[in-house]
């Protein structure tokens, strides 16, 4: 909320010598973030005054319309201007620059030949002087309001200070004047007079001849004041025009801007009715079977039956606490005006603004609630302005219900320093208390009974004046302490898993990223993704329709970074991920959210946990270009797909898993190049060379690579048994078959294993060749073989090495290859 | 009868030549001939058998003693001229060792991950555990059970990215707050967790906001909890993450999860710098877990990391964090 200093000053008696910065510090402490301090004004220097019009010469000999005006500025003589804007009338009062001024932006006014004439000053804009945005023309003063040659400086205030504060939502009463000057006074500790006290409310009689207000649902106090022969032509006053304009609001008709200046003021939005279009009585209201309204912005609404509403015995006169409606707007011939104050129950308001996503002034304010003790003040206040300043005259008021008020709330003293570890005294909490306005009962030591005061609905609970009373003594005098030290559990298995492979695939030269997790429909069909994959969850409301989707596999993440990488100039990389990825493959149950109040039922507690689909962790890599670069020793090597199955490999392996890998044809890899590797039968990882479309689709490198690996899937392997270390000597025997070419290396591997038996220590690939013809190729291995005690000898290891073989040849039809 | 007198002399004359050679191919040379098969002493030494027996034991030993000194001579000369020769062929294998290049790529890690392995530790080190959960949440723990009720304006602080379909009323987290939730159900007091992830609101990507942010959040709940223990807990926290000079501000602000509520700023570099916020846990907190606020108090805060990363390594623009550039976690490497 902006709120000048001047109007502050009005209700808190600040000390002139403090600074505007000072000033905002204090309200910083008891918790009001002050966002800017606005210096209004102080660029605005030189002779401002204020001027008459006597003539107006029109010329139309240039590209736009120019007046060459007569004005009258106090002086003996009178003064001839150029001006643009065509927005007055002889008569008028204006606002005058006169040369030696300057104006905001560092516009210095002298006398100047222009468009042929001598023009001696300028009538300025409300937007040229920096008062507000308003540039619709120059900025004419309300008739009366000054004489010639006044100096404009004081007239229009413009030099003050704005503060603009954010309000924490819990604190409605703060989005006023009213509010801020009494946080302003405690916080800086001087007096505060609340403008409520000076509010007359008894010279408004119930005549029963006005409108009469009746409350069905949405509020607990309505009233309504019926006034009479309102000038709709009278202007509203300056200083009142000023004021809404330095709180970021534009005047608009002076009914209207009496309801606001009360708004800002007090802090009660109030509505201002043409009278002679509500019918019977002015009742709030669900909307029920009323399903279209047009608002005053103009706006045909479609009703919800929940929406709250301000009616008629006819029809809906306002969207209630949120905005007024076309059809009994006060318009340029309203005479006789309905002011309604309520005090709406917030979430009706928060739940009108949110279905029509129409936050206005009004709602921000009932939305957090308002002082309900304010409807009967504020309206009275904006009747008196309306007969002080439209001439009206009072015809009825009228009231329906009663304001409700915050609980009383049972406080024990001692718990401020109890729960802020900070010493503060009883006699502080008493202090502080009263401060910010509750009674206090004391029945006892550790009884007190606060009734807070009724512009505070959020303080219903003892922990919420305990903040009342730390952030009045200073959060400055709570010490610092360290709790008691408790042992920590330390990381657990996953997350320990998680820092060895991130380092690991580190250490193998990957660079780690964290993408977004959102993709497009597009991008899913593009991958290839069937089944679970194809199944992504929406977002309603994302961040760009391009990407509504929740990633259901780490690869498009990887290879948009990659492409961004590659755009910027990096050729030869690997990258990788670790990530949750989302995937909507369960029938999920309707969540029903039960009450806050107390823990919920075990089996309501079970529900919601059994609503949030498993979002199991992956890692994933791609690798793009050389995994060896170029260099003066000679050419490097490609990444290639054996690279990206041996970083799924270690990754498998740094978990101290088993696997087995198989062929795969699994988008978006290249469906001949994709490895699967299975842990205890269950797919864990694919890696491989990327799918050519994929891979043309992104613009990336022939040929790049990548790789996923199922972390959250990947087994606790328990404590590991210590394996026995042979110290015998290894009987080393190489051997090269001839295979048919479908024949996989895993198949040759597994079939020595089983015949070469449990003396067999390892079986290494270290030859392939693939020229032999007639569809076979030859596979080289080593075997290496040791007894745990004793030295094998020659025959033994033939036999074993013959087993090997037979044991290829029987399954899979491989015969020696022959010197 | 091999005399002592030339015995003597054969020795000299060896020692000589073992000394004179120049490169182990002389050495070899005097070797042979003066410590060979066909060398004085050799030829002595098998001479000994016909010696007188009462002259042999005597003899014996002069012989031993001469070839001893014969190869004590030969093994020092050949130590020596095998470290000139060594000294020399190695000079000749010099290489410009400034002709680097890295073949293989160096990796890195993002410095989220960093900077969140450095917190946890740094709270494990204090007795915290680390505490995870899902980041497409249940709305009543990202919100209901956190004081924020539906249609309160507090739920409207946070752009929420809802999931479809709506009745199975799931988001994407806001805050990693529901994981303090899920612990307060899980297990009874005391608790001292930290909750690093990340997290989600609708901001649009630009150098100061991402819609997609981490945070690392702490809770403690125990007997006899303060606020004073929350301060002490930050200031130690930013000392560990701003230096030993750093020192933080509580303000009073607003969360619907604590009361008292505080925003945190720490000192950095010469001016204040806001970093998070903090407070006591809302008693309606406690309540909604099924834990006694009569017997319990606790603390909570939650900081950004991105916003920790940005005021401590000097980042100007959001976007570089959150681009995946690999020059920017190449840079840290593997360490903050």
């Amino acid at each position: 909320m902006r709120v000048p200093l001047s109007w502050i000053r009005e209700y808190a008696d600040i000390p002139l010598a403090m600074t505007a910065e000072e000033i905002g510090e204090a309200l910083v402490r008891v918790g009001f973030e002050v966002e800017e301090i606005d210096h209004q004004g102080l660029e605005v220097t030189g002779p401002l005054v204020v001027g008459r019009i006597v003539k107006i010469e029109e010329t139309t000999e240039f590209k736009k319309p120019i007046r060459w005006v007569e004005l009258d500025c106090g002086e003996p003589e009178t003064r001839f201007v150029i001006c643009g804007a065509s927005n007055f009338d002889v008569g008028d009062l204006v606002v005058v620059a006169l040369p030696g001024a300057s104006l905001p932006g560092g516009f210095a006014i002298s006398q100047r030949e222009t468009y042929g004439k001598v023009s001696n000053g300028m009538i300025c804009s409300s937007r040229e002087l920096g008062l507000s945005d308003d540039h619709s023309g120059i900025m004419v003063l309300p008739a009366l309001c000054s004489r010639p040659g006044s100096d404009a400086h004081q007239l229009l205030e413009i030099h003050d200070v704005i503060f603009d504060i954010a309000i924490n939502p819990d604190r409605g009463y703060a989005l006023s004047v009213r509010g801020i000057a009494r946080e302003a006074s405690a916080a800086i500790g001087v007096t505060y007079s609340d403008p409520v006290a000076s509010i007359k409310t008894d010279n408004f009689a119930k005549t029963g001849l006005g409108v009469v207000p009746k409350i069905h649902d949405g509020a607990c106090v309505i009233h309504v004041r019926t006034l009479a022969e309102f000038d709709p032509k009278a202007q509203s006053p300056l200083w009142m025009r000023r004021r809404i304009e330095k709180c970021g609001m534009r005047s608009i008709s002076l009914a209207v801007d009496i309801t606001n200046y009360v708004m800002l003021e007090l802090g009660q939005p109030l509505h201002a009715f043409d009278r002679q279009q509500i019918t019977g009585t002015l009742q709030i209201r669900k909307a029920g079977k009323t399903t279209a309204f047009k608002t005053l912005d103009g706006q045909e609404r479609t009703l919800s039956p929940e929406d709250l509403l301000v009616a008629d015995d006819d029809r809906a006169l306002a969207l209630a606490g949120t905005m007024g409606g076309e059809n009994s707007e006060v318009g340029p011939m309203t005479t006789s005006l309905a002011i309604e104050a309520a005090r709406f129950d917030p979430i009706s308001i928060a739940k009108n603004a949110r279905r029509h996503k129409l936050s206005t002034e009004a709602s921000r304010r009932f939305e957090r609630g308002v002082d309900p003790s304010l409807a009967e003040y504020a309206s009275a206040r904006a009747a008196s302005l309306l007969i002080e300043f439209g001439g009206a005259k009072h015809v009825d008021s009228q009231s329906d219900g009663e304001p409700k008020h915050s609980p009383i709330v049972d406080f024990d003293p001692d718990y401020a320093a109890k729960l802020t570890g900070a010493d503060i005294s009883v006699a502080q909490v008493r202090e502080m208390l009263l401060l910010i306005g509750c009674d206090i009962d004391e029945k006892s030591d550790s009884l007190w009974r606060i009734d807070p005061p009724s512009w505070r609905n959020d303080l219903l609970l003892p922990a919420d004046f305990v903040e009342e009373v730390a952030r009045m003594v200073g959060y400055d005098a709570i010490p610092s302490i360290l709790p008691h030290h408790p042992v920590s559990p330390g990381l657990t298995k996953f997350q320990i898993r998680l820092r060895i492979l991130s380092q690991l695939l580190s250490d193998k030269g990957l660079v780690e990223v964290q993408t977004y997790p959102f993709v497009s429909e597009s991008t899913i069909k593009l991958m290839g993704y069937t089944g679970d994959r194809a199944n992504a969850f929406r977002i309603v409301n994302p961040m760009s329709e391009d990407a509504p989707l929740l990633r259901t596999h780490l690869i498009p993440g990887l290879i948009q970074s990659a492409a961004i990488n590659l755009s910027r100039g990096a050729r030869d990389f690997g990258l990788f991920e670790v990530g949750s990825i989302f995937r909507n493959t369960s029938k999920l149950p309707a969540i029903e959210n039960p009450a806050t109040d107390r823990r919920p039922s075990q089996k309501a507690i079970d529900q919601i946990y059994a609503g949030v689909p498993a979002q199991p962790i992956h890692v994933g890599g791609v690798l793009i270009g050389k995994a060896l670069v170029d260099d003066w020793r000679g050419e490097g090597r490609d990444y290639d797909w054996n690279d990206a199955i041996e970083f799924a490999e270690s990754i498998l392996a740094s978990c101290n898993a088993n696997w087995t890998i198989k062929r795969s044809d699994f988008a978006p890899w290249h469906p001949g190049r994709c490895a699967e590797l299975l842990v205890d039968g269950k797919v864990l990882a694919h890696a491989g060379e990327l799918h050519p479309r994929v891979v043309a689709a992104f613009g990336l490198p022939e040929r790049a690579c990548a790789f996923v690996v199922n972390l959250s899937a990947i087994p606790d392997h328990g404590v590991l048994v210590a394996p026995v270390i042979g110290t015998m000597p290894i009987a080393v025997q190489d051997i090269a078959l001839i295979v048919d070419e479908h024949v996989t290396n895993a198949e040759v591997i597994d079939a020595l294993k089983s015949g070469a038996g449990a003396m067999l220590e390892s079986v290494v690939l270290f030859d392939r060749y693939d020229r032999i013809g007639e569809g076979k190729i030859s596979l080289a291995y080593t075997l290496s073989f040791r007894a745990p005690d004793r030295t094998l000898t020659g025959a033994e290891i033939s036999e074993m090495r013959e087993a090997a073989v037979e044991a290829a040849r029987a399954k899979l039809g491989a015969t020696l290859r022959s010197a | 009868m091999v005399s002592e007198k030339a015995l003597d002399q054969w020795v000299v004359e060896a020692i000589s030549a073992i000394s004179l050679a120049n490169d182990l191919e002389e050495l070899k040379s005097a070797r042979l001939a003066h410590a060979g098969d066909k060398s004085p002493i050799a030829q002595a030494s098998r001479s000994l058998g016909t010696a007188p027996a009462e002259e042999r034991a005597r003899l014996g030993k002069m012989i031993g003693e001469a070839r001893a000194a014969v190869t004590a001579s030969l093994d020092s000369r050949k130590e020596a001229l095998e470290i000139l020769r060594d000294e020399k062929v190695l000079l000749e294998e010099i290489v410009d060792v400034t002709l680097t290049s890295a073949r293989g790529h160096r990796g890195g890690l993002h410095p989220i991950t960093l900077l969140k392995n450095e917190i946890c530790d740094f709270f494990i080190a204090q007795g915290y555990g680390i505490s995870e959960g899902p980041e497409l949440e249940a709305e009543w723990l990202n919100f209901d059970a956190l004081n924020i009720p539906a249609d309160h304006p507090a739920r409207t602080m946070q752009d929420t990215f809802f999931v479809e379909p709506l009745e199975a009323k799931l988001v994407l987290r806001t805050h990693t707050s529901p994981v303090q939730i899920r612990t307060m159900l899980e297990k009874q007091p005391p608790i001292y967790v930290i909750c690093p992830g990340r997290t989600f609101r609708a901001d649009e990507l630009d150098a100061t906001h991402t819609p997609v942010f981490a945070q690392v959040e702490g809770l403690v709940v125990d007997r006899g909890i303060t606020m004073a223990h929350l301060k002490g807990t930050l200031d130690l926290f930013a000392r560990k993450m701003f230096g030993e000079d750093s020192v933080t501000r509580l303000r009073p602000s607003f969360f619907p999860f604590t009361e008292p509520s505080a925003e945190v700023d720490v000192f950095f570099n010469g001016r204040w710098i806001e970093w998070g916020g903090c407070g006591m846990v809302n008693p309606k907190v406690l309540a909604a877990c099924g834990i006694d606020s009569s017997e319990f108090s606790g603390f909570a805060f939650g900081m950004g990391l991105e916003r920790t990363l940005i005021v401590r390594h000097g980042i100007s623009d959001m976007r570089d964090i959150v681009e995946g550039d690999l020059r920017f976690s190449r840079a840290f490497g593997v360490g903050l």
